[in-house]
This record gives C-alpha cells, sequence and structure tokens, in this order.
C-alpha cells in the first residue's frame, strides 16, 4: 500500500482542528457566522477588552461531547488553561484551551478499509481572528502590514488528535476522510475544509522497519483539502529518507505544506519553539458533565458512517460490485448518501442513484450538500424515465448545485434538452449504419467491441441529445 | 434621598467642592467627571420630584477606582498603556450603582494596573495621604482611600488583590472591604490576578460601607467565578452586637508589627470582649507562608492577564517596523517599572523548568492556607489581627526596595489566597497620629457576622 | 526540576524580558535581576517545602458548570470599537508586517 522504499516506515499523527456549528461563540454571545462583514460580531470578550470575562457556551460544550462520543472518547470531568503567545489574531495574547485534563479522553476511529487509529483526546478551545496580508504576494512573507478582522475570534473548536497510528499517506487521507464524514454526521460541524472550518496538521516520522524506534518528527501545518493532506504526508516522509539514506539527521521542526509547489518548507525549528506558559484558566470553572447529560446526548446523536455505509450497501444486497462499494464509501465520507437512500425509496433504480451521486454529485464540492433532496430525485427520476440523457443529466444537474435548487425540467427545457423521440434516432442511425458497413456487419457476427463505436457516433450526430441506454437497446433490437 | 429633603445637585456640588479645595493637594483622582456628575444629579432630583423611586444610593457621589470600566470615560488603571482609553462597556458594579442612584464624581488614581501598596507606582504622580501629605495613602486603591478621607466623597470603590482596599482604608483612617471571592462581579474590572482580585467599598462608616456592598453584591452571569448566592444582608444587622461571638486574635497577625500597632489591636480585641465575644488566643502558622506564595500567584496571572496590551486593539501604540518590535516597544514604553516587574516575575514561574517549583509548588502553599484557616474557623467565627506592620510609611521611603514594599501587604494576603472576606475599621491612631486599622477576617460569605463586630469596633474606638 | 534552586541570573532576565516582550537596557536588567532575585529569595521558603501529596488550588472557589445558554447577543458597535484603535484600515485593526506564522 504505501509507496516507501523497500524496508521504510512512516508514523504519521494527525491533529485536527474544527469549528463547531454553534449560534455563538464560545465564551461569549456574539454570532458565530462566516462571511459577515469584517468586526461586526465583536464584543469586549471576543476582543479581549480589559475587564471582559469568558462565560462558557453550554452548546459547545454538547457539541463537544458528541464529538468525544462519535469517536468512542471517554467524555470526563474537564477545566481550561492560559495557552500564552502573542500574536496579533489573538486578542489576549493568550488561548483558552484545555490542557492536561480534555473533555475527550482517548478513544478511537475505525476507518472504511478496516483499520483502526486511536484518538488521544479531542479538547475545547478557542478559534482566533483572520489576517490579511496587505502587498508582496499577499501571503505573510514580504508583506507590508497586515489587518485583523476579529469575527472569528473565540468561535469554538474541538481539537482531536490522533495516535501515531496511521502508517501511510492513503491511510492519513482516509483518517481525515472518515472523520470530516463524523464530524458532518454528528451535526456538530461542518467540515469545510476549503472555507477553513476543518483544518490538518500531521505529524510525520519514518523510520527504518516497523519495529524500529520512532524518529523524529516534523509538524506540517497548512493541509486545506483531503488531497492535500495525503500528497503532504506522502511528500514529507520521502523527504525525510532522503536525508537518512544520504546519511543526514532530521530535526525536529514545523513545516509549511505548499499545495502548488507540492512541497513542505521549514516554518519554525525547534529552537524557535514557543514556551507556551500554560497555567489553569482562573476566568472559569470546571465543567463536569453529568452521567444524565452525557446518556441524553449519546441516545440524540445520529447515526455514524460505518452504520449508514451498511445501510447504503444493504440496498444492493450481494448483488454489490467493488466498484459500488467504493462509490458507496465516497458518498458516504462526503454526507451525501441521504441523496441515494432518498432516491431509492421514491424508486429510483439503485444502481443510477449511487452512480449519479457518488461520480457526479461528489464532483461539486461543498455547495452539493445544499441542493435540495427533492429537487435531485426529480432529476433522476427524469433521467430514470428516458426522458434525459446522461450527459444532459449531468449538465442539468451542474445547474442545480450552482444555482442551489430548481426544478430540474425548466433548467432542461431552458437548455433546449428534449429526449430525441424514437423515430429521430432510427433515422439517425440509419445513416451511421449505411456510412459504416463494415463495422456494422463485424457488430452483427457479436463484436461487441462496436458497441461504443456506434454509441459514440450517434452521440456526436446528434450533440449528446440521444439516450445511451435507448441506443443500447436500439443497436440490440437491430442485431437480432 | 427619595424624600426630597437634600437635593441630588446640592451633594454633588459639595462633593466638587470638596475636590477643588483639597485635590490639588490629595491628588486622589486621575480624572474629574464634573459635568457628567451634575446632569445625573439633576436628573435624580427631577426623578425625585416627580415621585419616582431613585434608588437606594440616589444622589450620593461616590468615586470610582480607575480600574473599574465605565461606558465612555477614561478607563486608564493608571498607566500609560492605557491613557485616553474609553471602554465601550460599564463594568457591573458600576451599572448597579448607577441604578442605585449613585453619582459618580471621577476616577481615582491608584497603582498601576493596581500593582503597588502605595499609589507612587502610578503613571500620573502619587497621592498624598489627608492625615499628612509627606506620607502615602497606601495601595493600590490610594485614591479611592483618600478621596473618602478627605471628605470628597462618602463613598468610593476599589479592588483588592493582596490588601488593595484594606491596606490604605487602615493608612487613611476609613473603613474599607474585600468581599467573598465571587459576592462582587469582576466584570469589567480591569484584572490584575484573576483568581484573588475583588471589587469592594470604602466609606466614612461601616453603615455606610454596608449599605453600598449591598448594592454591588450578587451573583452575575457575566461572570463565570461569580457565586450564585444573593447579596448579604448587612445594613439590617449591623446592631445585632457580637454576644457569643468566637473571636480569634490572631498571633500571625500582630507579631512583626510596630508596637502601638499591637496595643491598638489588643484594646480591639477588648472592647469586643466587653460587648460579650469571647476573645481566644490563636496561631496560624502556615500564614507566613502567604506572602511568598502570593508574590509567585498573583504576578503570573499578572503576566498572562497584562499579555494583551500589544498597540493593536486599544491604547497607546509606539510604532515599529514589524508587530514583534511594536509590540515590544509599545510595552516598554507603556508600563511602569513595578509593572514590568511583576510581568517578568509571572513570567519566569511560570516558564518551562519553573512551573513546579514556583507556580505549582505556590498553588500547593495556597491549599495549606485554606486547609489552615478551615481548620481555625472550627474554633472561632472571626478573626482579628492588624490591617498593616505600621501606619502609613513617607513617600518615597520603600519605591526603591521591592521586597519592603511588598511586606506591608504580610497581614492582608492570606485572605485573598483564600478566598474570604475581610475588613479594615479605624481604630484610633499610632505614635505618630496616623490612623490604625484593626481587620477582621472570616470564612466565606461571613460578611454578616464581619459588618457586626466591625459595627462595634466603630462605636468602641474612641471609647 | 532540575536546576531549580539556582539563583535568577541576567540571561534568565533577558530571556523573560524577551518571552513578554520588553526590552531592558543593561542598566535595567542589573537592577530587575537583583530585585527579582531577591523576591526568589524570600520565596525560596515556599520552593523548598516537602509538599508531596498535597493538592495545588487554582482557584478559591468550588464552582463547576457555570454556562450559558447558546444565545446570540448583541455585539458592540463596531465604528466605537475601532475608534479605541490605533492603526485601522478597511474596518479592520492594522498591524505592520507579520514575522513568522501562527503557532
Amino acid at each position: 500500500m504505501s509507496s516507501l522504499p523497500e524496508g521504510w516506515d512512516m508514523v504519521v499523527g494527525l491533529e485536527v482542528h474544527t469549528e463547531l456549528k454553534t449560534a455563538t461563540k464560545l465564551f461569549c454571545g456574539c454570532a458565530n457566522n462566516f462571511g459577515d462583514e469584517p468586526n461586526t460580531n465583536i464584543c469586549p470578550v471576543c476582543l479581549g477588552l480589559p475587564g471582559s470575562l469568558p462565560v462558557l457556551n453550554e452548546g459547545a460544550v454538547e457539541f463537544a461531547i458528541r464529538i468525544g462520543l462519535a469517536l468512542h472518547c471517554v467524555v470526563q470531568p474537564s477545566s481550561f488553561h492560559r495557552k500564552n503567545y502573542f500574536y496579533p489574531d489573538q486578542p489576549k495574547d493568550y488561548q483558552i484551551s484545555q490542557y492536561d485534563v480534555p473533555i475527550n479522553g482517548p478513544g478511537y476511529l475505525d476507518l472504511p478499509d478496516g483499520s483502526r487509529v486511536g484518538i488521544e483526546r479531542a479538547h475545547l478551545e478557542e478559534d482566533t481572528g483572520k489576517t490579511t496580508h496587505v502587498g508582496g504576494t499577499g501571503r505573510i512573507h514580504g508583506s507590508d502590514e497586515s489587518l485583523v478582522d476579529y469575527n472569528r475570534s473565540g468561535v469554538p473548536l474541538v481539537e482531536i488528535v490522533s495516535g501515531p497510528d496511521i502508517r501511510s499517506a492513503e491511510q492519513a487521507r482516509g483518517y481525515a476522510a472518515e472523520l470530516r464524514s463524523i464530524l458532518i454526521a454528528s451535526g456538530a460541524s461542518d467540515g469545510r475544509m476549503e472555507e477553513g472550518s476543518m483544518r490538518v496538521d500531521a505529524n510525520v516520522s519514518v523510520r527504518r522497519g516497523t519495529e524500529a524506534p520512532f524518529g523524529t518528527r516534523c509538524e506540517i501545518k497548512n493541509l486545506n483539502s483531503l488531497r492535500s493532506v495525503q500528497r503532504a504526508v506522502e511528500y514529507e516522509a520521502l523527504r525525510q529518507i532522503a536525508i537518512l539514506d544520504d546519511g543526514g539527521t532530521i530535526s525536529q521542526e514545523t513545516r509549511h505544506w505548499d499545495e502548488d509547489a507540492g512541497k513542505t518548507q521549514t516554518m519554525r525549528s525547534k529552537e524557535e519553539a514557543y514556551d507556551y506558559r500554560y497555567f489553569p484558566e482562573p476566568d472559569l470553572v470546571p465543567v463536569v458533565p453529568s452521567e444524565a447529560f452525557i446518556r441524553q446526548i449519546e441516545a440524540e446523536l445520529p447515526p455514524m458512517p460505518a452504520q449508514r455505509r451498511r445501510e447504503l450497501i444493504a440496498h444492493f444486497g450481494d448483488a454489490a460490485t467493488d466498484a459500488q462499494l467504493d462509490q458507496a464509501n465516497a458518498a458516504v465520507e462526503l454526507n451525501l448518501d441521504p441523496f441515494i437512500v432518498g432516491a431509492i425509496e421514491k424508486g429510483i433504480t439503485p444502481a443510477l442513484a449511487l452512480a449519479r451521486t457518488a461520480n457526479e454529485l461528489a464532483g461539486l464540492g461543498d455547495d452539493a450538500m445544499s441542493l435540495p433532496k427533492d429537487d435531485y430525485i426529480a432529476l433522476l427520476k427524469m433521467e430514470d424515465a428516458g426522458e434525459l440523457s446522461a450527459t444532459q443529466s449531468k449538465k442539468v444537474l451542474a445547474d442545480l448545485v450552482a444555482a442551489g435548487g430548481g426544478d430540474p425540467k425548466a433548467v432542461a427545457e431552458s437548455k433546449g434538452f428534449e429526449q430525441l423521440d424514437a423515430g429521430a434516432l432510427d433515422a439517425t442511425l440509419d445513416e451511421i449504419i449505411a456510412a459504416n458497413p463494415d463495422e456494422w456487419a463485424r457488430y452483427r457476427e457479436g463484436d461487441d467491441k462496436l458497441t461504443g463505436f456506434f454509441t459514440g457516433k450517434v452521440m456526436a450526430a446528434t450533440q449528446g441529445q440521444a439516450d445511451g441506454k435507448a441506443v443500447n437497446a436500439a443497436l440490440r433490437q437491430r442485431r437480432s | 434621598m427619595n424624600a426630597g429633603e437634600v437635593s441630588a445637585v446640592a451633594l454633588a456640588n459639595e462633593s466638587l467642592q470638596q475636590i477643588d479645595s483639597q485635590e490639588g493637594e490629595i491628588h486622589a483622582f486621575v480624572e474629574i467627571q464634573r459635568e457628567q456628575v451634575l446632569r445625573k444629579a439633576q436628573a435624580i432630583d427631577d426623578g425625585v420630584a416627580q415621585g419616582k423611586n431613585m434608588g437606594v444610593l440616589a444622589g450620593v457621589p461616590l468615586a470610582l477606582k480607575d480600574n473599574l470600566c465605565q461606558h465612555g470615560e477614561v478607563t486608564s488603571c493608571a498607566s500609560n498603556i492605557l491613557s485616553g482609553w474609553r471602554p465601550p462597556y460599564d463594568a457591573t458594579v458600576v451599572s448597579r450603582i448607577e441604578t442605585a442612584g449613585v453619582l459618580i464624581v471621577g476616577k481615582t488614581n491608584m497603582d498601576e494596573f493596581a500593582m503597588g501598596s502605595s499609589t507612587e507606582n502610578s503613571a500620573f504622580g502619587p497621592t498624598k495621604n489627608p492625615h499628612d501629605t509627606t506620607k502615602v495613602p497606601g495601595g493600590s486603591s490610594g485614591g479611592s482611600a483618600a478621596a473618602v478621607a478627605a471628605s470628597m466623597t462618602p463613598l468610593s470603590l476599589g479592588s483588592d488583590t493582596g490588601g488593595s482596599i484594606r491596606q490604605p482604608a487602615a493608612f487613611c483612617g476609613v473603613v474599607g472591604v474585600k468581599p467573598t471571592y465571587g459576592l462582587v462581579s469582576r466584570y469589567g474590572l480591569v484584572a490584575f490576578a484573576s483568581s484573588l482580585d475583588q471589587v469592594g467599598p470604602f466609606a466614612g462608616s461601616v453603615a455606610d460601607a454596608a449599605a453600598l456592598l449591598e448594592v454591588i453584591a450578587g451573583h452575575d452571569p457575566k461572570d463565570s467565578t461569580s457565586l450564585n448566592a444573593p447579596a448579604p444582608a448587612l445594613s439590617s444587622h449591623l446592631d445585632d452586637g457580637v454576644k457569643g461571638m468566637r473571636v480569634g486574635l490572631c498571633n500571625e497577625l500582630l507579631e512583626g508589627c510596630a508596637p502601638d500597632m499591637v496595643a491598638a489591636i489588643k484594646r480591639a480585641a477588648e472592647v469586643l470582649s466587653n460587648a460579650g465575644a469571647e476573645i481566644i488566643e490563636i496561631s496560624i502558622p502556615e500564614l507566613k507562608l502567604g506572602l511568598s506564595a502570593y508574590y509567585l500567584i498573583a504576578p503570573a496571572e499578572a503576566s498572562s492577564n497584562l499579555a494583551r496590551y500589544d498597540g493593536v486593539r486599544y491604547g497607546v501604540r509606539v510604532d515599529a517596523e514589524d508587530v514583534t518590535a511594536m509590540n515590544t516597544a509599545t510595552r516598554t514604553a507603556g508600563f511602569g517599572d513595578e509593572v514590568k516587574r511583576r510581568i517578568m516575575l509571572g513570567t519566569y514561574a511560570l516558564s518551562a523548568g519553573y512551573y513546579d517549583a514556583y507556580y505549582g509548588q505556590a498553588q500547593r502553599v495556597r491549599t495549606l492556607i485554606i486547609n489552615a484557616f478551615t481548620k481555625a474557623y472550627s474554633s472561632v467565627d472571626l478573626l482579628l489581627g492588624a490591617t498593616t506592620p505600621t501606619t502609613a510609611f513617607a513617600i518615597g521611603d520603600k519605591v526603591g526596595d521591592p521586597m519592603s514594599m511588598y511586606q506591608s501587604d504580610i497581614c492582608t494576603i492570606p485572605t485573598n489566597l483564600a478566598g474570604h472576606p475581610a475588613l479594615s475599621v479605624p481604630f484610633g491612631v499610632g505614635d505618630d497620629k496616623m490612623p490604625i486599622g484593626a481587620q477582621l477576617l472570616g470564612p466565606a460569605l461571613s460578611e454578616q457576622q464581619l459588618f457586626q463586630a466591625a459595627s462595634v469596633l466603630e462605636h468602641g474606638a474612641n471609647s | 526540576m532540575s536546576d531549580n534552586t539556582r539563583p535568577l541570573n541576567e540571561d534568565d532576565v533577558r530571556h523573560v524580558a524577551k518571552l513578554a516582550r520588553l526590552q531592558l537596557k543593561d542598566e535595567e536588567i542589573i537592577r530587575f535581576t537583583e530585585q527579582l532575585r531577591s523576591v526568589l529569595d524570600h520565596a525560596a521558603d515556599v520552593a523548598s517545602l516537602d509538599l508531596e501529596g498535597i493538592a495545588p488550588t487554582a482557584h478559591p472557589l468550588e464552582l463547576s458548570n457555570v454556562l450559558r445558554a447558546d444565545e446570540v447577543t448583541a455585539s458592540s458597535d463596531r465604528d466605537e470599537v475601532l475608534r479605541a484603535a490605533p492603526s485601522v484600515a478597511d474596518h479592520r485593526f492594522r498591524v505592520p508586517r507579520i514575522v513568522g506564522e501562527a503557532p
């Protein structure tokens, strides 16, 4: 599975920060809204004004416990600490976080491939403000000055720390993906990586063989997509191996993933590491969730991805192909399985519902999730009934997602998508057969490879208006 | 007041006139809100004329320590780094006194960020003791104590982290109360050491202090460390006396004190005894550890609380080429020496490798002190001792020697570490004719008994 | 706890000053070292105690579970807040260039 050189093993642990979908911030009543006008959701508390004091948001505690339960963590009495460091996006110049006693202790996460990754902790903390760099390239290096917006300051985060149990870049991606779908499923987070509501850091080290002691690790930051998690971990492991193979040593440091360059680069060495001077936050008191409260949250927890995968696959019985199992995993990972199950329950052919969702809807990004399910099912119904070709259906879907929903019939009409009637299809086929007598002869003799040839010709001649299934049916009919 | 016998405007004017005549010499204030107070006084008089209830303290002038946030009014903590800062919100205690009809006449001088015991650490110059202007008024709430002692205002508010209300109250001959931790909201009190800070009243009499504490006490949902307890009934119990009360005369709050101080506190014990209290001599050796523990815990919390003064969001900025240099230049220019000392001390106590030996160990000592108090309060109801080792010292005396300055808090600090209430009530004068404060201490939420005993001492002080 | 009894020296003061973002002149380093050392010497009574088994007290109160409902309350007036800032652009707080990424 691993693409590492023979004899090498990698050891990876991920730290995932996820913003919680609360109405308000962690310690004040300011709205927790992404994308509002700068500095409109601020108050003395989240601006760290002198004299202000934090008061913990009950909703954030509940969401944190949901995440903990979904990850099989020990939910325990906890308290807050201050993590002291100066940074302009940190209005108090300390972050309120959890240190020695996190709200969620050890747990685990099972991946679809059957492997298990340990969870060390999942603790509550506050987010920072957002800086915009002015001048230079717009990145922090070479900028002239920076502007700070504190709307995000104090937004609740849960930091989920995995054990050093991950052994390949692919597994790292799989862990991040499964965790993301669990976070979404729990209702605690929206898991939007491109908006920064879920952020991943990776601790990567390598060693010679699976029994050797762990090597020196580097922490990789700025992993903004599942793809970059996999690429960065792969790159970093190979980088470390190359150094060690050359007789060099790895220095412990924090590195930045440059997605465009496909490289990690030094951000900060261990010598420059911070001394955070953690100490108990005197402005807050401990959180001691009662057993009854925990059990109530547990009872209300929605089904998790593993269960949903089982339920989805059950619709296919034993007949599910490997490709379909992969599609089912992908759909659940992206939290799109309700679209499939909803469509199947409305009588859509299961294979169509699965394929269209896992292949097309999944490719349309986070916006796909906001598409009204009924609009989607209406579209699949048209395709299933042969009123739209697959090509047309995909085009309508893209438009629907971009518009956030709509009537698929109206969209199809506005694009001029009318199903080729049977007469027109017959006429087109007659012309194509006449123009390609040799191929037709071979096809009639049973050369099925030519199905694609004729279908392609028909699609080209009709500019995609023909329905692939109808063409196949017509071809088979003429052969028999 | 609500009866309309005295007008609020007259009381405001009286206060302002006294300030005009005394302030040049005393320097109790960093800001006087002349127009605002007259406007508020007029509004109260209008309300009273219409038969409205304008609050239990309607028309009473009050001086506010400069570390309590007041919406739109300068709140600087007597520091250059916050000079001119106008908070966009009110502290909870400010809202409460405003609702009670109090007239805020201005912000009082203090040691910068409440760090000090003499009010000499103010960026705006020292306050003088109204009883002898060559002496300090104590600190850090020196301006609030002096304002009441000089009859500029009948009431004032201060904050007490290690004695910053009781010590200046003792030096200036007024009543000063440090309530149970959590009884009064800290929301809007600019933090020095969050686990120790508490807002409390100064007044010329025990009854006035009780009335003010009743107004400011009580649960506040904006302060997570606010006790979910109703404000104690104090005024209605002031004359209940001390009959049957067991009062411990505490050895550790007397030893090391000047002879005139010890003699005065023993007289105070006699007054309580004559009023029917049982006086029990008691020793609590753990209290001696308080000073060291305090000067690790308070600076540690302060080093974190004062990190936010970085020149980014409010206050004064000193420009520099990058943000780290700007933070450094701003803080270097904006903080005075005592604040820098404590920030560095606290940073050191929390830093890697020293946490266990200093901060961690101080927290354990805190446990020892709490346990020792708990044990003592199983055999006595209250404790009696000196508020300060000596009467007010001369201005300039201890400025160069921080450790000797810190020693002047030795009798007041243990209470803060335990989160208990204590008060200082004037009890005679020393050989130098300067006021002496008797300190009464009690377990958490024993304010009612403390005020009863204080009332007895107040009446017996001159007998 | 290895070298916790070592007396504070000038390098320690330089180090904590840097951590606390304070710039000290040489003369101040000498003076602060002496003053801080005298406080820490006094604290030796605490540092040297054997307190094995004594739980630390971070806070005098024994409260827990102080929570507020997840309901939006009014935010501050942006203009009023920004007026108090040393430098502002585009409704945001302006700072000189930042050296180094956030931790």
